[in-house]
């Protein structure tokens, strides 16, 4: 399959691309890891007549701490969140997720800033920000600004960002102490969307009950939310099966999903109920090893 | 721009071309350098057979751009033989029968040289993470595996 044809262009500069977002700013596309614009591309599925790549500016690709949370550029790969060993140490579910996604030679090429500027709501990345609480960084013509993540979806496919603006980087609060979170994904075999996917973060108060949480859900509505039911259920209870089963239960009543190959609007429902279930027990788990 | 003068290195050797832009890496390798061991499979980035090693590390080159690959570094499984050897995971494939039909193969061993690059002693279970983008349709993977882990020790003994 082949593309329709386009003009590329890698700048060597951030405001190199945006001055091309601007002169473009109807069908100029940034091609970051590629994994998601170039299948769309391939199968005409959309299209773009200006291409703008940012893979050749330089310094983007990091993963660091700074000023008390943990910041992802917008080059930086899946591959690499699995190995780093900052994420592994305080985000274990950054690794749950990045380790799902795809499969590792797509998560070579594939960003994480690219996985939730797509706003696929079958993507992973987007229901683990959502669970942390993350802001997105981006740039525009006017300077930088910060978008809350749940602010951030509007629809499938759509963002709160303008046509000339681009993602410089993820930031996430670095969590207290006593925090854990996880991420669950059911898949029919590896490379697959989620049949369902669930993210949890936690963090305990010292009776053990739950101070703060955050659940969200992947691949079960159109637009990736956070399970606001699910999160006012559990926080200030014991994160007990009992109580991890009825937010999943909460999580799964909230969601829309549609109906396709991968099973019926219940089958996945109920799916999205154990994920949610079982990614709150291992993050309550991880969070009181914390 | 829709054509671009590009310099890559392909298996140690410089190529210069001028390319559209939206030629695909594959099919550059294929039809203008006839290398063509690097086969289509899925045409979708789901199966591997593509798979090309973009400095050192494997990617499917199905979902690149040939002018992404300007200035870089790329494998190819013609690549992998160096003077009259065969790589030892090539000799690993043949030892083991890691292959029936043969099209998964170059970027099965192209994925497995890197996984060896990275981790010279792998587990069975890292092995069959770091092929699971790579899809092999004969085998059942168990003699893949056994292929790869007969490449580990010759490596690491010598």
């Amino acid at each position: 399959m082949i593309p329709s044809r386009f003009d590329y262009h890698a700048p060597g500069t951030l405001e190199e691309a945006i001055g091309l977002l601007e002169r473009h700013p109807e069908d100029g596309k940034v091609l970051s890891g590629g994994m998601s614009l170039l299948p769309v591309l391939k199968l005409r599925l959309g299209y773009s007549t200006q291409l703008i790549d940012i893979n050749r500016i330089p310094d983007l690709d990091f993963i660091r701490e700074t000023d008390g949370a943990l910041e992802i550029g917008a080059l930086a790969r899946e591959a690499d969140l699995e190995s780093s060993p900052l994420v592994a140490d305080r985000f274990p579910i950054l690794v749950d997720t990045s380790r799902v996604i795809a499969d590792p030679l797509v998560r070579n090429r594939a960003t994480v800033c690219g996985n939730i500027a797509h706003a696929d709501p079958a993507n992973d990345q987007p229901a683990t920000m959502l669970a942390l609480g993350a802001e997105v960084v981006a740039l525009g013509p006017g300077g930088e600004r910060t978008i809350p993540i749940e602010e951030f979806f509007l629809g499938p496919f759509m963002t709160a960002l303008e046509p000339t603006e681009i993602v410089t980087r993820i930031r996430i609060p670095l969590p207290g102490p006593r925090s854990g979170g996880a991420y669950r994904k059911l898949e029919r075999k590896v490379g697959d969307f989620a049949t369902a996917g669930a993210a949890a973060q936690l963090t305990l108060a010292d009776d053990g009950t739950v101070a703060s949480c955050g659940l969200a859900l992947t691949n079960l509505s159109g637009t990736s939310a956070r399970a606001a039911d699910a999160e006012a259920f559990l926080t200030g209870k014991e994160p007990s099966a009992e109580n991890a089963g009825e937010a999943g239960r909460l999580a799964a009543a909230a969601s829309d999903p549609a109906e396709d190959w991968r099973g019926d609007v219940e089958y996945k429902r109920a799916m999205g109920r154990v994920m949610m279930t079982r990614a709150i027990l291992e993050a309550a788990e991880r969070a009181a090893a914390d | 721009m829709a054509t671009h003068q590009i310099r890559v290195t392909i298996n140690g050797e410089a190529h210069e071309r001028t390319v559209d832009s939206r030629l695909l890496l594959v099919h550059w390798l294929r039809d203008d350098l006839r290398l063509t061991g690097t086969h289509i499979g899925c045409d979708t980035t789901h199966c591997g057979a593509c798979t090309v090693l973009l400095d050192g590390k494997p990617i499917k080159s199905c979902t690149l751009l040939a002018v992404q690959a300007d200035g870089h570094e790329l494998r190819t499984v013609e690549g992998l033989e160096q003077n009259g050897q065969l790589h030892p995971v090539q000799e690993g494939f043949w030892e083991k029968h890691g292959l029936q039909c043969g099209f998964c193969t170059p970027g099965m061993m192209l994925t497995a040289s890197a996984l060896l690059e990275r981790n010279p002693s792998p587990s069975e279970a890292e092995i069959r993470r770091a092929i699971s983008g790579n899809l092999c349709r004969c085998t059942g993977y168990v003699n893949i595996v056994k292929a790869v882990q007969h490449a580990a020790e010759k490596m690491r003994s010598t």
